[in-house]
Formats: structure tokens, sequence, C-alpha cells
């Protein structure tokens, strides 16, 4: 069953559009992403959901309720995560807890889920003083505090060191195991591929992909890489027919082909034909990297803009 | 939701005991500055130009009005810009309590907090110094309470037209200084010439000086007086409401 449902949204700030048709539909019970460059509105996109902002056309639903006209009944069922949001600089986890525990009719027992975010030893520390990582599981708890059925988490993990992230990251699986739907934003490859059950690609504001992650891999152009330093040069007309290539490239006394599975058997056969030796040989699967700019570099008109944020963001 | 309101005064009370030096400004300094004027000895001596009044007498509603104009224009701006510019209030706009109420909160508790403190300065004004308590208690309670909203919601407008926590203590700064010389800090409205009496007595503070003044005395105070401070405080909250933004 769907609860979340997107349709035809659409956005604008001062007549520049921030989001423009976007759809998709989350189902209980998932981890869905929501994936995209930087200003390709992804938190537009999920402020609507939450009821922060009212599309300027389009319908979003959350378990069947207007985020915007039923607030009240969705901020009971939906827990959030804000981008860039704080607390009181000197109230204490304590306190942020019991406070926003207060908030909601039927809330969970904030000290269980406090130990589970392990932040038990942390309890009576003011919020200036909690280290990135201890204020993203504050706002875990506060986003579960409320015993929702759907949260969202908006790039949970930018800014934290990778063990934190890692530690976030199974979090996020414990979760979703406990029977809570996730839409998480993000922009890293790596959290998206090992999280997400199904994935929204989003650029310039558009839907440009919706997929399993193995699935978007799979629809990228070339999602297999061999790579070798052959002992003779490879006559060029039997390199250019290989099946399924997708492109071929000299790095050095290197040649880097991409394509599929077909292409990695043609070039084991082509080097048995011609008896050339291929040192150092790597196959590689594409990454969802691949598959990203794959998708997000393609579109009419792009500038290298948006490539370059997305490349630069893979810290 | 009447607990989750309770749970949020709460909260900002204690957040409002971790602020010393919110709390020295508020509470303690008002009374602080009317003590050393008091200790000064040509204050507590009867000036017939006063009409046989003390200077310190003239100062004590001028400390009462101070407590309120430090709640309005320098407690208040930063709290309320940091929770905007911390992304606090948003956070709150998706729990199924508005953020109305963290505002309401702090209102609550700056206003309560000014009128102790006025509380204090007359009381100390009435032990060390001898200074009458107010001739007419009702009017001078109205009057009070009408210059704590008129001097909140100024604090209101600065914290709607300030786009950062800077900005807003710059532009209450630029309205905290006026605020004072109209309430009479550095010379008593009473003791102003004519003309810049007059003048000042069209101000939020000046009106508020004049009509404290009148009820210390014993008479009602002057309708003129009230009408204004009433229109300040209905101008100053259309236009702190009218502009504030929550992001």
């Amino acid at each position: 069953m769907a609860i979340i449902e997107v349709n035809g949204l659409r956005k604008a700030y001062g007549g520049k559009p921030a989001v423009d048709g976007v759809g998709f539909t989350v189902e209980e019970g998932e981890i869905f992403g929501i994936l995209g460059p930087n200003g390709a509105g992804k938190t537009t996109t999920v402020e609507c959901v939450e009821g922060l902002r009212v599309p300027d056309a389009g319908t979003v639903r959350v378990a069947g309720l207007d985020p915007v006209a039923d607030h009240r009944q969705v901020t009971q069922l939906l827990g959030a995560q804000l981008q860039e949001s704080e607390l009181q600089p000197k109230l204490t986890v304590r306190e942020a807890l019991e406070l926003y525990s207060a908030f909601y009719a039927k809330p969970a027992d904030w000290r269980p889920l406090a130990a589970r975010l392990g932040l038990d030893a942390k309890l009576s520390t003011r919020f200036a003083k909690l280290s990135g990582g201890q204020k993203q599981r504050l706002f875990i708890a506060l986003a579960l505090i409320g015993g929702p059925r759907v949260v969202v988490l908006d790039e949970l993990t930018t800014g934290l060191d990778p063990r934190a992230r890692r530690d976030t990251w199974s979090l996020i699986e414990e979760i979703r195991d406990s029977g809570v739907t996730v839409l998480l934003v993000t922009h890293f490859m790596e959290e998206a591929q090992r999280l997400c059950d199904r994935i929204a690609v989003i650029d310039r504001g558009k839907v440009a992909a919706l997929d399993t992650p193995s699935g978007l891999i799979a629809r990228s152009t070339a999602s297999t890489v061999i790579s070798f330093a052959p002992s003779r040069a490879l006559p060029d007309e039997d390199v250019s027919a290989l099946p399924g290539m997708a492109s071929v490239e000299t790095q050095g006394d290197r040649i880097v082909i991409n394509g599929t599975d077909d292409t990695v058997n043609a070039v084991i056969t082509l080097l048995a034909r011609h008896r050339v030796t291929a040192h150092q040989l790597r196959v590689t699967e594409a990454t969802l990297d691949d598959a990203f700019l794959d998708l997000t570099e393609n579109g009419p008109g792009v500038s290298s803009a948006p490539t370059t944020t997305a490349t630069t963001e893979r810290v | 939701m009447a607990s989750a309101s309770t749970a949020v005064l709460k909260t900002e009370a204690r957040l409002l005991t971790r602020e010393p030096g919110v709390l020295f400004w508020l509470v303690a300094f008002p009374t602080l500055l009317m003590v050393i004027l008091g200790l000064i000895p040509g204050f507590r001596d009867a000036d017939p130009d006063l009409g046989g009044r003390r200077v310190i007498d003239l100062y004590v509603p001028v400390a009462a009005l101070l407590a309120l104009i430090m709640a309005g224009l320098q407690a208040m701006p930063p709290i309320l810009i940091g929770y905007r510019e911390r992304g606090i209030l948003r956070r709150m706009s998706t729990t199924p309590v508005r953020p109305t109420t963290l505002l309401t909160s702090q209102i609550v508790l700056l206003g309560g907090g000014a009128l102790a403190s006025a509380a204090l300065v007359i009381a100390v004004g009435r032990i060390a110094f001898g200074v009458a308590l107010p001739g007419q208690l009702l009017g001078y309670l109205l009057a009070l309470a009408l210059a704590t909203v008129g001097a909140l919601a100024m604090g209101g407008l600065v914290c709607a037209i300030s786009p950062t926590q800077r900005a807003g203590q710059a532009i209450g700064s630029a309205l905290f200084f006026p605020s004072m010389f109209t309430a009479g800090v550095w010379l008593p409205v009473q003791t102003m010439p004519d003309l810049l009496r007059d003048i000042v007595s069209y101000s939020p503070m000046g009106a508020a000086s004049e009509a404290l003044d009148a009820a210390m005395r014993g008479g009602w105070p002057h309708w003129a007086d009230l009408g204004v401070m009433a229109l300040w405080a209905l101008l100053l909250t259309a236009g702190a409401a009218r502009w504030f933004r929550w992001e």
C-alpha cells in the first residue's frame, strides 16, 4: 500500500521552477531514496511532503491526507529531520526528548529510544555541545518520538565522518525493520545504493529515473568496465565492432572499454584470436555513480555544472 | 494541546534561567541604576523646581520603563531571530504543535520578567528611598500594561523586519537608545523643556512616562497619553504580525 503519493508536483520560487512535475509513490515499509545533484529540487519535494511548503500545482498525499490542509493529522504520523535545522543551544538532550514527547498524542517512550540511538550517556549534555553525529542521532530520535508511520530524513549524513555515517546507516535499516517507512534524501551514491529499496533520481526539478539501485545500474549505458594493457595493439576495427560496447578510450598503454557482459566475452575471444596477452585485466561492475552521472548529464542543454557538482560531492 | 503549550513554556523558562546576561539586564539592571541614582545625595532632596518632589521620585517610573525596554529591544530580538535562523521554528512546524506556541511562550516570559523587574524597582524604591507607591494604582497598572505591550511589540517588529540576528541587534540598538531617551533615562520627561516634552509625549515610552508619573502622583493618567500608548501598541503589533517571517 502506498503511504506517500506525489503527483505532478510543481513549485517555483520567484518564477524559477524548483520542482517541475515530480511524481512517485512510496510503499509502506520501504526505504525510498531521493537522489540528485544539489539544487535539483530534492529538499523542496520533501518539504511539500512534510507540509512545510504549499505546492503550486499537483497533489501530495501522506496516508491519504493532504500535508497542508490536514497538517496536524499528518504531523502525528510523519516524523521529519530537516536539513540544517538546530535546537535551542542550551537545551539538553533529555529536555529535548521530553519536550518533543509532549507534542504528540501517543509518543514513544523516549528512554529506550535514546538508548537505541546511543544517546543515554549524553542526556544531560546541551545541544550546542553535541558532536555532529550525536546531533543527527538526536534528530532521528525526535523524528521517531511521535511513533510515526513514515520518517523523512533530509541529507542526514552530510558532514558526518565515515564511521558516524556507517553507524547512521545501520540505524536507518533498524528503523525500516521496525516497520517505519523511510523517505531518504541524499546525494551520496554509496548511501543510496546500500540502503534504498527504490530510488527516484531527480534532476533539474524532474524525475530522471525511478528504479531499484540495481535496476538503475543495469539501465546505465555502460554497466561493465573492462580495462587492460594489451601486449600488442589490437586492430581498431575489431575493437569498435565489439558487441554491446558503449565507449572505448586509451589511457596511456591501457584500453578502457565500457560495455555489457557480452562485451566481456567478446573481448576475451578477440584477445585469444589475435594471441594478445592482456596485462592487469580488470573487469568491474559499474556503480550507481556511473548510472547517476549517465542519468543526470545526458539531458538536452546541460552545462557541465551538475556533473562537476555530483563528482566533487562524492567525498 | 494544553500540556504541549505548558511543556514549551516550562522549557523556555528553564532556558531563560541559563542566560545570566539576559537576566542581569532585564531583572537586575533597572533596579541597580535606580539605586545608583538614589545614592547621589542631591537626588534625595526635595526640589522646588519639581514641585517639592525629589529626583529619585521621578526615576522610579523611568527605571520601571527601562525594564520593559530591556525585555522588548535587548532580550527579545536575539532570542526569536535566533529561533528562526537556526530552523527551530521550522523544525517545530513538522510537529503537531505550532511554532506560534514558542513565540507566545517567549513573549509571556519576557513580559512577565519585565513586570517583575518593574515591581522590584518599585519595591526597592519604596524600601530604600521611601518613594511613595503609586497613588492611582489602577491607572498605574493600566499604563504599565499598555507600555509592556508597546515595548514587546516594538521588539516583535524588530524580529519581523530583521533578516539576521546581527541586523536584529543593530536595529534593536537603533531603537533602544531613543526609547531610553523618551522614557526619561537621561532626563526625566517631566523636567524636559516644554517643546521637547510635547514631542516626546507622542512616542510610546514618552507617553508611558507621562501616564506613569500622573498615576504616581495619585491622579488618573491623561486619556491622551493612554490613547497614544494604545495606538502605538496596536500599530506595532500589527506591523510585527504582518511582516513576521517564519523562515
